[in-house]
C-alpha cells in the first residue's frame, strides 16, 4: 500500500487536471455546423466550397483551440426553413454544435438565428442578404459576414454613379427583395446626384426579358440595375447580351452577384458587367495565394462567401482562445471586440448589432480579349469604405443598440 | 344503390381485433417514440403524415388529383402564424383559425375546380395555387421571402407550457391522431361510401341521383381543412411560416409521399412522408445530394411497385390465404 499511495496520487492530480483543463471546452471539442443549400440553386454560390472553406480555416489554424480538437459537420437545408430548423435544433441538443455559420438564403438564416438566439447558441451568417438578420430581428449571439442589401446597393448604387453611370433604369424582381434592393439603390444613386429615369418590374422566374430590355433600352438610361437575384439575373444578362445592350454603350449592374455566377455566365455574356464584391482572388499576392490553395482544395476559386465563410470560423476560434471557453456569452463577446484581420479583410469590425463591417468593392466583368486564364475577370473600378458600405448600428432597428 | 352496398360489403373494414391491436402497438410506439428518436424531427414526420392523408383523402378516396394542396397547408401555416404572433392568440385557437382558414379557401378553390375532370382538374387546382403563392409573396403580412418568424409558442389554452419539446411532442401527436381519426371515420361512413362510388364510376352515381359535385366539394373543403389542420401545427412546430410552404413543389412533394406510401390506404401516406422526411433529415448532412436519391427511389417506385409500400404489402396479404386454400 505504501507503494500504491504515491502512484495513486500522482494518478489522481493527472485526472485532476485534465479535467481542469477540459472544463473551459464543453466534450472537450469545439463543433462547428456549415448549415447551406448543397443540392439547389445556391450550390455553386456557397454550397459543398463553403466547407471546404471552414475546413481550411480549421487547418489555418491548426486544428486545436485549447488543447481542445476542431470539429466541422455540415447539411444540405435543400433551401427548406424546416429541414434547416430541425437540423439546427437537433445539432445543437444532440450532437453538441457549438456554432453555426454560412446559413444561405434569407427565410433560413432569420429561423436559425431566432432558434440560436433562444437556445444560446452562435450563429455567423455568411451566405443571406436581408439587413434584417442585424435589423429588426437581430440577436446577441448572431453575427452577419461577407455582405448585405444595403452593402450591396451602396456599392453597386453610389460608386457606379462615380463611375459616371448616372442615368438609372430598374429592372426589378416583382417581390420584397427586389422592392427592397431597388428602393435602397435608388436612393444612393440619387444622393449622388444621378437620375432614376424609370423601372419595370418582372415576375420571379421569368424566362423572357425582351420586352422589359427593350422598355429600358428606349429610356435613354446609360445604366441598367438588376435588382434580382441568381437565375433571373443570369437570364436577363444573357438575353442584353444577345440584344447588343452593352456593345451599344449601356452599362449592366448586377446587385447580387459573385464570381461563381460570371464563372457560370461566362465572359462572352457578361462583359462589362459591373457588380460589388467583398473579395477577389487577384487583388494581391495574399489573395492570390489563399486562392490557389482553395483552388486545389476545390477546384474553383472562391468568391466572397466562401472566403466569409473561412473568416467566420477563423474569427470563432480565434474568440474561443481568447476567451478560454466555447461558453456562449464569453465567446459573443469576444467576436464583438476583436477586430477582424486575415485572408478576408484587413480592417473589419463587428458593429454591436453583430454586422461585421468591412470594405467592399466595386468590380467590373473583363471583356473575353482581355481576360488572361481561366478565373481572370474582374477589374476593380473602385473601393467602398466599410462604413459607408454597411448601415450605422444605431440606423438598422436592433434594440440591442439602443 | 346498388354501387354503394357493394362497396360498403366489400371495402368497409370493420375493425377487427388484429387490426385494433397493431393500432394500439402503433399508438403506444409514437407515445415512446420522443424518448428514442429526436422530438422535431417526429412533429415533422406526423405535421406531414396529416398533409399527407387530407391529400390521400381526395385522391385515394375521390379520385381527384389535386395539384394544388400546398396552397391549404402553407396558407394554414401562414394564418396561424399571423394570428398567434401578431394578434396574440392562443395557439389551439390559432391553429384551429388556420384550419377554417384553409377550408374556406378550399371552398371557393374546390368550387371552381371540380367542375372539372382528370388533368384539368389538376390544372385548375395548380393555377390557383400558385395564384396564391403569387399573393403571398407580394402581400406585406407573410413579410416576402423572408417569412413570417419567431412565432410564440405559447401556452396551449393557456396551461400547457409548448417550450417543452415533450408536450410539444403530444399536442401535436394529438392533432395528428384526431385528423387520422376524421379522415379514418369520413371515409367509413355512408358519404364516403358515396365518394368511393362517384371515383369508381362517376356517371353511374349521377344516375343514381347523387349530387356528385356537392359531395366532391365537401371531400375537398374536408381535405383542405385538414391540410391546413397540418399547416397550422407546423407553423406552431418550427416558429415560423414561410413561401416553401406555399410554392408547387410543396404540392408536388405531398403526392410523392402518398404515392410511395400507397394511394387509398390508411397507413399509406403516413408511411410515405416518414420516409420522405426522414430522407431529407438524415441525407442532408451525407455526401450524396438528396433531391436525387428521392427522385431515384420515386423512378423505382412507379416501376416496381406501383401500389406503393403499403399497397404492395396489403396486396401481398390479400394474395397469400388464396394461394394457401
Amino acid at each position: 500500500m505504501r507503494v500504491l499511495k504515491p502512484i495513486l496520487f500522482a494518478l489522481s492530480c493527472t485526472v485532476a487536471a485534465q479535467a481542469a483543463y477540459a472544463q473551459n471546452i464543453s466534450d472537450n471539442v469545439v463543433k462547428i455546423g456549415i448549415l447551406n443549400d448543397q443540392s439547389g440553386v445556391y450550390a455553386d454560390f456557397g454550397g459543398k466550397s463553403s466547407v471546404a472553406a471552414a475546413q481550411m480555416a480549421v487547418e489555418d489554424f491548426g486544428g486545436k483551440v485549447n488543447g481542445a480538437s476542431i470539429e466541422v459537420v455540415n447539411a444540405d437545408h435543400q433551401n427548406k426553413p424546416d429541414v434547416a430548423s430541425s437540423i439546427a435544433r437537433q445539432w445543437y441538443d444532440a450532437d453538441k454544435v457549438d456554432a453555426i455559420m454560412e446559413l444561405t438564403t434569407s427565410s433560413v438564416a432569420l429561423a436559425v438565428q431566432g432558434l440560436s438566439k433562444e437556445k444560446k447558441k452562435i450563429t455567423m451568417t455568411t451566405g443571406a442578404a436581408t439587413t434584417e438578420l442585424t435589423g429588426k430581428q437581430c440577436s446577441p449571439y448572431g453575427f452577419h459576414w461577407a455582405y448585405d442589401t444595403h452593402a450591396l446597393a451602396v456599392g453597386t448604387g453610389g460608386a457606379l454613379v462615380e463611375n459616371g453611370g448616372n442615368k438609372w433604369f430598374f429592372l426589378t424582381a416583382d417581390y420584397a427583395f427586389g422592392y427592397s434592393l431597388e428602393e435602397q439603390t435608388s436612393k444612393f444613386v440619387k444622393s449622388k446626384g444621378g437620375q432614376v429615369v424609370g423601372s419595370v418590374r418582372h415576375p420571379l422566374a421569368a424566362t423572357d426579358y425582351s420586352s422589359f430590355l427593350l422598355q429600358a433600352q428606349s429610356s435613354g438610361a446609360n445604366v441598367i440595375g438588376m435588382a434580382n437575384a441568381g437565375l433571373d439575373t443570369a437570364n436577363a444578362i444573357k438575353q442584353a447580351a444577345e440584344f447588343g445592350i452593352t456593345q451599344g454603350g449601356t452599362r449592366l449592374a448586377a446587385l447580387l452577384f459573385t464570381l461563381a455566377e460570371v464563372k457560370g455566365l461566362g465572359l462572352q455574356s457578361a462583359q462589362g458587367l459591373t457588380l460589388t464584391e467583398g473579395w477577389y482572388w487577384d487583388q494581391n499576392d495574399e489573395n492570390r495565394a489563399f486562392a490557389k490553395r482553395f483552388q486545389a482544395k476545390t477546384g474553383k476559386m472562391p468568391n466572397m462567401i466562401h472566403v466569409g465563410t473561412y473568416s467566420t470560423v477563423m474569427q470563432y476560434l480565434k474568440a474561443v482562445q481568447k476567451a478560454g471557453t466555447d461558453e456562449t456569452e464569453a465567446v459573443a463577446k469576444a467576436l464583438h471586440e476583436m477586430p477582424v484581420q486575415d485572408a478576408f479583410t484587413k480592417n473589419g469590425k463587428v458593429l454591436p448589432n453583430g454586422r461585421m463591417v468591412y470594405d467592399m468593392y466595386l468590380f467590373q466583368v473583363k471583356k473575353p480579349e482581355e481576360s488572361k486564364s481561366e478565373w481572370d475577370m474582374y477589374k476593380q473600378l473602385a473601393t467602398i469604405p466599410g462604413d459607408q458600405a454597411y448601415m450605422k448600428a444605431a440606423e438598422s432597428g436592433c434594440q440591442l443598440t439602443q | 344503390m346498388a354501387v354503394g352496398t357493394q362497396y360498403l360489403a366489400e371495402q368497409q373494414p370493420k375493425l377487427s381485433t388484429t387490426s385494433l391491436v397493431l393500432g394500439a402497438i402503433a399508438i403506444a410506439a409514437l407515445i415512446a417514440a420522443p424518448f428514442f428518436f429526436y422530438p422535431v424531427f417526429l412533429m415533422s414526420i406526423l405535421c406531414f403524415a396529416l398533409f399527407a392523408c387530407a391529400f390521400n383523402l381526395l385522391i385515394g378516396y375521390v379520385g381527384l388529383l389535386s395539384f394544388g394542396h400546398a396552397a391549404f397547408f402553407g396558407g394554414a401555416a401562414y394564418y396561424t402564424a399571423h394570428a398567434v404572433k401578431v394578434w396574440g392568440l392562443e395557439p389551439l385557437t390559432g391553429i384551429l383559425f388556420g384550419a377554417a382558414g384553409a377550408a374556406a379557401m378550399g371552398l371557393i378553390i374546390g368550387f371552381i375546380a371540380i367542375r372539372r375532370q382528370g388533368i384539368y382538374f389538376a390544372m385548375i387546382t395548380l393555377a390557383l395555387s400558385q395564384m396564391f403563392a403569387f399573393i403571398c409573396l407580394q402581400v406585406p403580412f407573410t413579410h416576402g421571402e423572408d417569412g413570417i418568424q419567431g412565432v410564440p409558442r405559447g401556452h396551449l389554452l393557456g396551461i400547457i407550457d409548448l417550450n417543452q419539446p415533450l408536450s410539444m411532442y403530444y399536442v401535436t401527436l394529438a392533432i395528428f391522431l384526431f385528423g387520422v381519426f376524421a379522415v379514418w371515420r369520413i371515409v367509413n361512413s355512408p358519404f364516403g361510401n358515396i365518394l368511393k362510388a362517384i371515383r369508381e364510376n362517376e356517371r353511374r352515381a349521377v344516375s343514381l341521383g347523387y349530387r356528385v359535385d356537392r359531395y366532391k366539394l365537401g371531400a375537398f373543403v374536408m381535405s383542405a381543412a385538414l391540410a391546413g389542420l397540418a399547416g397550422g401545427t407546423k407553423a406552431i412546430v418550427f416558429q415560423f411560416a414561410t413561401l416553401t410552404d406555399v410554392q408547387w413543389q410543396m404540392s408536388g412533394e405531398v403526392i410523392l409521399m402518398t404515392l410511395l406510401g400507397g394511394i387509398g390506404t390508411m397507413i399509406g401516406p403516413i408511411v410515405g412522408a416518414g420516409l420522405v422526411i426522414a430522407l431529407q433529415n438524415y441525407l442532408a448532412s451525407s455526401q450524396f445530394p438528396v433531391t436525387v436519391l428521392i427522385g431515384i427511389i420515386f423512378v423505382i417506385c412507379v416501376l416496381l411497385f406501383r401500389r406503393g409500400i403499403v399497397g404492395e404489402i396489403l396486396e401481398l396479404m390479400k394474395r397469400k390465404p388464396k394461394g394457401n386454400v
